[in-house]
């Protein structure tokens, strides 16, 4: 009877199988990831931005990703940016106001930055100072706020931040009566911090949280027809919306799993000593 | 078979995402049309007997108001439509009454001719009242027709003191008519009850007030305002929103505007096919002296009554709009029709109710401005799993795996081992 050390054979043969097949796929996972988002850092970072601001959530200058935008405007405008963020990245807003010299001014007055999600709903600032209090005599007021993780997919009764558009307020919330409409220089900048695998959930939206997003993709078919040429959108990310497909998750899996066989691997050969034993036949 | 059916979904959306090269998806639209209607501006000028006083950089405020309509003129947009007109420019007399109706348009909104109409600004002198109401409901006949976007611009060194005609109402009533107009002011004095009343006029059509107090401020401030005009947008359509559900129009995706009093609900339809995804936000504008808190809640009905999803947000202090918005994925259907084809649509009720309140003294009506935009996608997202694909993650996961595959082999060599061991001794 041949039968055990055949069997052994085949053992071998899938956990050698098994382990190819993981490095395989560990090795084709590498090009993967350089497609990730996260490898191509800084998207629109030293390019100028746009030197106006929107006045409201439908006419908000459009930012990319990275870019900072400048703006001339009168203190107790309310000045609106729009910026897109995809899943697993945490987006930062930063804006700075250059105040009026002090001696126009009468009194101290509170700025704020708000940021709203693509169904404008308000997006709660982790970190940041979202609101701050300028001194009668300070020259500039600096204001952030870092959002929350932007989720691949939520239950329609959450309100956690969702890929697609994110539409920055700026105005002042208080100020002496007598200060509006003074002339003010402000300054907005969206930062993206990519986050790991472990930011990265099931499911996923099946269009981005953009506003007029029906009419957009109606639109499409006539301008196609028309053969006018596309500008690259400015409400989407510089490589497009993630299809939700790569997570690092793969690798760990991938690797958990290559891992396991080798151990099994080990462990088989734990209980098998070193080689044929010396009193077993060679016809066995 | 899931995970198939996920795959092309998948691929699919990102295509058409790619495809569609969605930007901030409304200006997109907006370009698409060549033949977009052109913005119209008109800009209001005072010339009241108090543009004389010379208090802006030396000069009279005259004459800073002319140069900056010479630079202004010189940088106008292609497409922007340009009129200008002049109050209190024609009556010196003394009489209160010809003099508030001193309201004349100097060039008139079109295609503009530069010189012509430098010309016409230069024979400007400051003469008269300041009737600010009669010269904002010229410019906004001024400007009617066309679908373009509609920009006041009002620059003005003094009070109306004209009556009983107050320019903050008249600026609401403009607003109310649904043009889509918007009154940005320029104020040449620092006084409190000019910058009263420009700020109310602003705030009333979602405009602007601006403080002037140098040359090149005004005329980079009208330049700005002036290019704004020209920025392309979608012009909301208006609708009226019911009382209830069963009376209220039915929107399909698109950019809305309705007026809802304080105290007032508003109810709205949508038709949402099974699979279809529906989004819905909407924003109440504060163009009055409100108090100083405030919310908005947006839910979404079925026609039975019960709630789906709800969207609310509340506020306090300074604001321009409070906003809120929702989504409902309606599942696919799950046997697919109901014999004729094509799956019956569900009717969604959409209620907007605000709780903006005012002191006694504050008009009603015409209502604040609602904005209500309405979007339908295809095809409902889902969440098999929380974690991506439900693959793992982690130190925790590695050791687990290799504990679990160190064990498996283990059992196989001993099981092997055993066996071989009872094969040997059965021999």
């Amino acid at each position: 009877m041949t039968r055990t050390p055949r069997r052994t054979r085949g053992i071998r043969l899938a956990l050698t199988g098994t382990l190819l097949a993981g490095l395989t796929l560990l090795t084709t996972a590498g090009p993967a990831l350089a497609d990730d988002p996260s490898a191509s850092a800084s998207p629109a970072g030293d390019e100028a931005g746009p030197t106006e601001a929107g006045t409201t959530f439908r006419t908000a200058t459009a930012l990319k990703q990275g870019q900072s935008g400048t703006a001339q405007a009168s203190a107790g405008d309310y000045l609106y940016w729009v910026f897109p963020a995809d899943a697993g990245q945490r987006p930062t807003v930063e804006a700075t106001v250059k105040l009026p010299e002090s001696a126009a001014r009468r009194g101290t007055s509170t700025w704020q930055v708000d940021v709203y999600d693509g169904l404008r709903r308000r997006q709660a600032c982790m970190y940041g100072h979202q609101t701050r209090k300028a001194a009668a005599d300070a020259a500039t007021v600096e204001l952030s706020c870092v959002l929350r993780p932007v989720r691949a997919w939520s239950e329609p009764w959450a309100d956690d931040p969702l890929p697609g558009s994110y539409h920055i307020r700026l105005t002042v919330v208080d100020l002496p009566a007598a200060d509006l409409g003074l002339p003010v220089d402000v300054e907005v900048k969206t930062s993206i911090k990519e986050l790991g695998g472990g930011h990265d959930g099931g499911g996923a939206l099946a269009e981005p949280l953009v506003p007029g997003v029906s009419a957009a993709s109606a639109g499409e078919s006539d301008e196609r027809a028309s053969g006018a040429p596309r500008a690259l959108a400015t409400g989407e990310p510089e490589d497009g919306w993630a299809s939700g497909w790569w997570t690092d998750r793969w690798l760990w899996t991938v690797g958990g799993g290559v891992l396991a066989a080798l151990a099994a691997v080990f462990g088989y050969s734990l209980t098998r000593g070193r080689g044929r034993p010396a009193h077993v036949p060679p016809d066995v | 078979m899931i995970t198939r059916k996920r795959l092309t979904t998948r691929v699919g959306i990102a295509l058409a995402t790619l495809a569609a090269g969605l930007g901030t998806a409304i200006p997109a639209a907006a370009d698409e049309a060549p033949a977009a209607p052109s913005p119209k501006v008109e800009l209001v000028l005072d010339v009241s007997g108090s543009m004389r006083t010379r208090d802006i950089d030396g000069q009279s405020r005259m004459a800073a108001a002319k140069q900056a309509f010479n630079d202004v003129l010189d940088a106008v947009p292609e497409q922007v439509q340009l009129g200008i007109r002049t109050l209190g420019a024609d009556y010196p007399g003394e009489d209160r009454k010809v003099g508030c109706k001193d309201t004349r348009q100097l060039y008139p909104v079109g295609p503009l001719d530069r010189t012509e109409a430098k010309t016409a600004v230069a024979t400007l002198a400051p003469t008269g009242f300041t009737p600010i109401g009669p010269a904002l409901l010229g410019a906004a006949d001024d400007l009617e027709g066309g679908d373009g976007s509609r920009r006041i611009v009002l620059i003005t060194d003094g009070e109306d003191t004209c009556g009983p005609l107050d320019p903050c109402e008249v600026a609401r009533e403009i607003a109310a008519r649904g043009t889509h107009l918007v009154v940005d002011t320029l104020g040449l004095v620092p006084n409190a009850k000019i910058r009263q009343q420009l700020t109310c006029i602003a705030e009333a059509t979602g405009g602007t007030y601006t403080a002037v107090q140098h040359r090149e401020e005004l005329s980079g401030r009208v330049k700005q305002l002036v290019d704004r005009a020209a920025e392309p947008v979608v012009t909301p359509v208006a609708t009226e929103g019911a009382e209830s559900c069963s009376g209220a129009p039915e929107l399909k995706p698109g950019l809305f505007t309705d007026r809802s009093e304080i105290g007032q609900h508003r109810w709205y339809r949508v038709d949402v096919l099974p699979g279809q995804e529906l989004r819905a936000s909407a924003s109440v504008a504060a163009d009055r002296a409100v108090d100083h808190d405030y919310g908005v809640l947006l839910r979404a009905v079925t026609v039975h009554g019960r709630e789906i999803v709800r969207g609310s947000e509340a506020g306090t202090g300074r604001t321009d709009v409070i906003s809120s918005g929702l989504r409902y994925p309606k599942p696919e259907a799950e046997d697919g029709d109901d014999g004729d084809g094509k799956p019956a649509a569900e009717t969604v009720c959409l209620q907007l109710a605000h709780s903006f309140s005012a002191p006694a003294s504050v008009k009603r009506s015409p209502g604040l401005p609602v904005e209500l935009t309405v979007d339908l996608v295809d095809g409902p997202d889902n969440a098999s799993d929380v974690a991506a694909f439900g693959l793992g993650r982690g130190w925790w996961l590695l050791g687990v795996l290799v504990l679990t595959g160190l064990v498996a082999g283990l059992l196989t060599g001993w099981l092997s081992r055993w066996r071989v061991a009872v094969w040997r001794t059965n021999r």
